[in-house]
């Protein structure tokens, strides 16, 4: 059956696809579970109700902004100021969603803000990379689902198990560095060339030096001077000529 | 904070993460955007992905390690060996956190 068939005659769970977008996503998943953990049991040990606790969990989805408006919250901080930082945190996110743009903007307007919701850094991560040309196909929105079964299933079951199991987790165990590694394994497998280790590089640098910055700034910084490094490696002209 | 500041705080954390991850695709409208401004985006994941691990792993409370008795310096050290040895995700979190976890507890690092 030709794509755009399969596609119209399958309920999006069983588009060969879906299972792609899962399975991609499930080799990261116990990374992916130990952030939730983490995130999960910071919330209780900074003094959120448990019920506060997985309402956030299950309202916000975005682990960063989370750990971000917690210290602010419980220390009474004016509400403006914990949206101000979250929106700070989640700047990268605006960045990513201009990538996403092409392949989602026909989509209907509700259809959109449910994306919205479900959109997480691996998610962007794994469908780029399955799907770098910016050109919308039947195919996409089953792998995107799929990607996203596994990783908000496995994000809230790890949560709300950190949630649950707040009490009993040994901070000084430090299993939240089980997510670091899952993230460092992502971006050893984005890198392809020699411009990309260069900008990982960059990125890593300038993390680490602009890390006084206040609300997670310094991950906007290194994107922006990763980028232009690398702008400027692809458009020098001894590498326009090599490429030639 | 009272509990319905917070459940405030909350729906409205959720209702800016949305309206940030969908920022670019929410309006229509085409934003003009260069040319040479979305190729360089391209990197933009890889360079978000190092920028949240690198702190991770070569700070502590916002400065820059300065001992080599870290766990994580020999975690990061055996994933990233595993890694392109390997080219396995499942695998490189296992044995970064297997290594990190040993000197941990059993080094005290």
């Amino acid at each position: 059956m030709p794509a755009d068939a399969l596609t119209a005659a399958t309920p999006t769970w069983r588009h060969p696809e879906f299972r792609r977008g899962a399975r991609d996503m499930v080799g990261i998943a116990l990374g992916i579970a130990a952030w939730g953990l983490v995130t999960g049991v910071a919330m209780v040990k900074s003094g959120l109700e448990v019920p506060l606790a997985v309402l956030m969990s299950l309202v916000v989805y975005a682990g960063s902004a989370q750990l971000a408006a917690l210290p602010l919250i419980a220390t009474g901080a004016p509400v403006w100021v914990v949206w101000a930082a979250a929106f700070c945190v989640n700047l990268r996110f605006v960045i990513f969603s201009v990538q996403w743009r092409p392949y989602f903007v026909h989509l209907p307007f509700w259809a959109r803000l449910r994306v919205g919701y479900f959109t997480a850094d691996l998610n962007y991560v794994l469908f780029m990379r399955r799907f770098p040309d910016p050109t919308p196909a039947p195919e996409q929105l089953p792998y995107f689902w799929g990607g996203v079964a596994a990783n908000w299933g496995a994000w809230q079951v790890a949560s709300l198990t950190g949630i649950a199991l707040a009490e009993l987790v040994p901070t000084h165990w430090g299993i939240g560095f089980a997510g670091v590694i899952a993230l460092l394994g992502v971006t050893y497998s984005l890198i392809n060339d020699r411009v990309s280790w260069v900008a990982a590089g960059v990125a890593a640098c300038a993390a680490v030096a602009a890390y006084a910055l206040p609300l997670r700034l310094n991950i906007v910084v290194a994107i922006a001077a990763a980028v232009a490094i690398a702008l400027i490696i692809d458009h020098l002209p001894a590498a326009r000529g090599a490429r030639r | 904070m009272t509990d319905w500041e917070v459940v405030l705080t909350i729906l409205g954390l959720g209702v800016l993460t949305v309206l940030t991850r969908a920022f670019f695709f929410l309006p229509r409208r085409e934003l003009p955007m260069p040319g040479w401004l979305r190729e360089g985006l391209r990197y933009a994941p890889l360079a978000a992905l190092a920028a949240v691990v690198a702190p991770e792993v070569v700070m502590t409370q916002g400065e820059l390690i300065d001992t080599w008795r870290d766990a994580r310096l020999y975690a990061f050290a055996a994933a990233t060996a595993y890694y392109f040895w390997r080219r396995d995700i499942l695998g490189t979190i296992v044995c970064g956190t297997a290594v990190m976890l040993a000197l941990r507890l059993g080094l005290g690092w």
